[in-house]
C-alpha cells in the first residue's frame, strides 16, 4: 500500500516535469541558444534555398543549420554562374551602433567563407554591414532581436 | 550652408576686486540651485522706436534666452519676473540690493541694449546681492542677427564667473535626425544651437548617415555615409557643404572621430569580417595602421593631448574598453567589471572617460578615470549609447531609444543630457526623433 503510494508520487512528479517541459518546448520551439530556427521571416533564392542565416548574440560562428543552408546557396550559384551575390550582415537592437556595425561585417563576411569554401568566387559575394539600422522584426523582444541577428544573401540586379 | 558668422565683439572686462563672492559649486550634484533674478535688458531711448526691429521684444528674448540657459544646468534658479523690485533701467543703474535680498535673489543680471548705426550693442552687469557688489561687467556689439549668440556669450560670462567654469551655452550640438519606420529609418545630418534652437538639416535623407562628429573649430563634421551603398567615412565642410569620402579604403570605414589637433581622422576599418583601427591625416593623405587584432577593434577617442587613444574591443571575448599609446603600442584593458561595455570617449578636460554599459539586459551611462578605477553609472533604461561631453567636461549628451511593440509601435529615439554628478537629467528637444549627438567645442572662442 505504501510502495503503492510512493509510487504514484513518483508517477505523478514524472508527468508535472514532462507536461512542463512541453510547455516550454513549446514556447521555445523557435529558437535555440538564442539562435533563430524559425523561418517567419526567411525568403528563398530559389525553391528550396533559404535566403538568410542566423547568429547567437555577439556571435558570428555559423550552426549546422546554417551551413546546411549556404551549401544548398553555394549549390544554386554553382549553377547560376552568372549571378553574383551581396551578403547583408545584421545585428539586433541591443549593443551600441558601432560595435554593431563592425558585428554585421563579420558575420557578413563568416557567409562569404564559408560560400567559397564551396568552390564560388569571392569576386561574385559583396559584402555589406547594416549593424543595427535594418531590423527585419521591429519588435523589442527576445524573439525578433534573434530574427534580426541575420546575414541575408541577396541577388545582385 | 549659412556661413557661421565670427562675430566682432567688443569686450570690456570689469571684474571687481571685491572678495567673499557668491560661488556656485558644480562638483556635486546641486540640490539648492541658486536663486538668481534674470532683470529684462532695458532699451536705450534712442533705440525705442526702430523701423525694422522690435528692440523691446529682442531685450526680453535675450534675457529669457539666459534664463533658459541657467535653468537648464539645474544649478541655477531663475527668478520670476513678477516679482522683481525694480525697474530694469534703475536696477542697471545700481540696484537696491536689501529689495531683492527680500526676493530671496542671490544674484542679479542686469543690461541695456541699444542700436547704434545697425549694430546691436548689449551691456550687461552681474550683481552679488549678498556682498552688495557688482561681479562683472560686459559689453558686445555685434548685428542683430545674431541675438541669440549673444544671449549664449552672455549666458557662458556669468556661468564662468558664479561657477569658476568654463561655460557650453554658446555651443551647437551636430546629430542625426531621424524619420519613418523603425525597418526603413530616413537619417539626416542635423545641428542645431545647444538649446534646440535654429535647426538645419545638412543632408536630404536620400542615404543612411550614421555618427557626425565635429573637428575641434567646429567647421568640419566627420559621419558615415551609405552613398552609393558603400558605407564610408566622410568628411563634410559646414560652410561649403563640399562632401569627401576619406581616403580610399577597399571596404567599410566607421566610427571616425578627429585627433584632438583636427589634422587626422581615426577610425575603424573592416577588411574581411575584421575590424582594425586607422588614421588618416587630412593634409598628407597618409594612412596608418594603429591596431592589428584578429578581434573587432572600434569606437577609437583620443585624449585631448593626443598622446592616448581609447577604444572598444572584443579581444577578451566580450565588449571591453581599452587605451593605448597614439601609435598603437602599450595596450590596457581598462574595463573589467560585469557587462560589456563600449562607446569610450575622454573628456576634454583629461581626466574621465564616458562610455556604454550593458548589464543584464540594462543599457548604462557612465564615466571612469582613464585608469578605468572610479567607476560610475550615471543613468540606467531599456536602450542609450554614445555619450559626448560639454566642451568644459562637465555634461553629457546621449541618446535614448525606448522599446517597440510590434511592428516597431511606440519607438522613438531622442536626445537626452545628464551632469557627471548624475544630477539633472534632462529630454533636449528636437524637431525630429534624434540620435548620435555630438557636442561642438565654444563657438566664441
Amino acid at each position: 500500500m505504501k510502495f503503492n503510494k510512493n509510487l504514484r508520487n513518483i508517477f505523478l512528479i514524472l508527468f508535472a516535469t514532462l507536461a512542463l517541459s512541453a510547455c516550454s518546448t513549446a514556447k521555445k520551439s523557435q529558437t535555440s541558444g538564442d539562435v533563430y530556427t524559425g523561418s517567419d521571416t526567411v525568403e528563398y533564392l530559389a525553391s528550396g534555398v533559404k535566403d538568410r542565416v542566423f547568429f547567437a548574440t555577439n556571435k558570428s560562428s555559423l550552426t549546422s543549420a546554417s551551413r546546411e543552408t549556404l551549401r544548398k546557396q553555394a549549390t544554386y550559384l554553382r549553377k547560376n554562374k552568372k549571378l553574383n551575390v551581396t551578403v547583408e550582415g545584421h545585428a539586433d537592437e541591443r549593443g551600441t551602433r558601432e560595435f554593431n556595425l563592425a558585428l554585421g561585417e563579420r558575420r557578413a563576411n563568416a557567409v562569404k567563407d564559408y560560400l567559397m569554401t564551396y568552390g564560388i568566387s569571392g569576386k561574385r559575394i559583396s559584402v555589406i554591414s547594416y549593424g543595427k539600422e535594418r531590423p527585419v522584426n521591429s519588435e523589442s523582444t527576445p524573439l525578433a532581436w534573434s530574427q534580426n541577428r541575420r546575414s541575408v544573401t541577396v541577388k545582385v540586379k | 550652408m549659412k556661413k557661421i558668422i565670427i562675430l566682432l565683439f567688443t569686450y570690456f572686462v570689469l571684474y571687481s576686486n571685491s572678495n567673499a563672492l557668491i560661488k556656485v559649486d558644480i562638483t556635486r550634484g546641486n540640490l539648492d540651485p541658486l536663486p538668481i533674478a534674470v532683470s529684462p535688458l532695458h532699451v536705450e531711448k534712442t533705440s525705442e522706436n526702430l523701423e525694422n526691429l522690435d528692440t523691446k521684444k529682442l531685450g526680453l528674448n535675450i534675457s529669457s534666452i539666459i534664463e533658459k540657459n541657467f535653468k537648464s544646468t539645474g544649478l541655477f534658479n531663475p527668478l520670476k519676473r513678477e516679482a522683481f523690485v525694480q525697474k530694469p533701467d534703475i536696477a542697471h543703474l545700481k540696484p537696491r540690493f536689501e529689495d531683492w535680498r527680500l526676493i530671496k535673489a542671490q544674484a542679479l543680471v542686469t543690461g541695456k541694449l541699444s542700436v547704434i548705426n545697425n549694430k546691436l550693442k548689449v551691456e550687461f552687469r552681474l550683481w552679488d546681492l549678498t556682498a552688495s557688489k557688482e561681479m562683472i561687467a560686459l559689453s558686445f556689439t555685434t548685428t542683430p542677427t545674431n541675438w541669440r549668440r549673444v544671449a549664449h556669450i552672455i549666458s557662458d560670462k556669468i556661468y564662468e564667473r558664479l561657477t569658476g567654469e568654463e561655460g557650453y551655452f554658446d555651443t551647437r550640438i551636430i546629430y542625426v535626425a531621424e524619420s519613418g519606420p523603425k525597418n526603413q529609418r530616413v537619417k539626416k545630418l542635423a545641428i542645431m544651437d545647444q538649446d534646440g534652437a535654429k535647426t538645419k538639416y545638412l543632408t536630404l535623407g536620400n542615404e543612411l548617415v550614421l555618427t557626425p562628429r565635429f573637428n575641434p573649430s567646429n567647421q568640419m563634421v566627420t559621419y558615415l555615409s551609405y552613398f552609393r551603398n558603400l558605407p564610408r567615412v566622410y568628411l563634410l565642410d559646414i560652410e561649403t557643404g563640399k562632401q569627401e569620402v576619406v581616403g580610399n579604403f577597399p571596404g567599410m570605414t566607421f566610427a571616425p572621430r578627429f585627433s584632438p589637433d583636427g589634422k587626422k581622422i581615426i577610425m575603424s576599418f573592416a577588411k574581411d569580417g575584421n575590424s582594425d583601427i586607422f588614421t588618416m591625416d587630412l593634409e598628407t593623405r597618409k594612412v596608418e595602421r594603429i591596431t592589428e587584432h584578429s578581434s573587432i577593434d572600434t569606437s577609437p577617442s583620443y585624449s585631448p593631448d593626443g598622446k592616448y587613444i581609447c577604444f572598444n574591443s572584443d579581444r577578451s571575448g566580450l565588449q571591453q574598453i581599452y587605451v593605448m599609446k597614439s601609435d598603437g603600442s602599450n595596450v590596457k584593458r581598462i574595463t573589467f567589471g560585469n557587462g560589456i561595455y563600449g562607446t569610450p570617449v575622454w573628456s576634454p578636460r583629461g581626466d574621465l572617460i564616458a562610455f556604454t554599459k550593458v548589464r543584464k539586459g540594462k543599457f548604462y551611462i557612465g564615466v571612469m578615470r582613464s585608469d578605468g578605477t572610479g567607476e560610475r553609472l550615471l543613468t540606467e533604461n531599456f536602450y542609450q549609447e554614445a555619450p559626448s561631453w560639454s566642451p568644459n567636461g562637465r555634461v553629457l549628451v546621449f541618446y535614448r531609444e525606448t522599446k517597440s511593440g510590434a511592428q516597431g509601435k511606440g519607438f522613438s529615439a531622442k536626445l537626452w543630457s545628464i551632469d557627471i554628478t548624475g544630477y539633472n537629467e534632462r529630454k533636449i528637444k528636437t524637431e525630429t526623433d534624434a540620435s548620435d549627438p555630438s557636442w561642438s567645442s565654444l563657438l566664441s572662442k
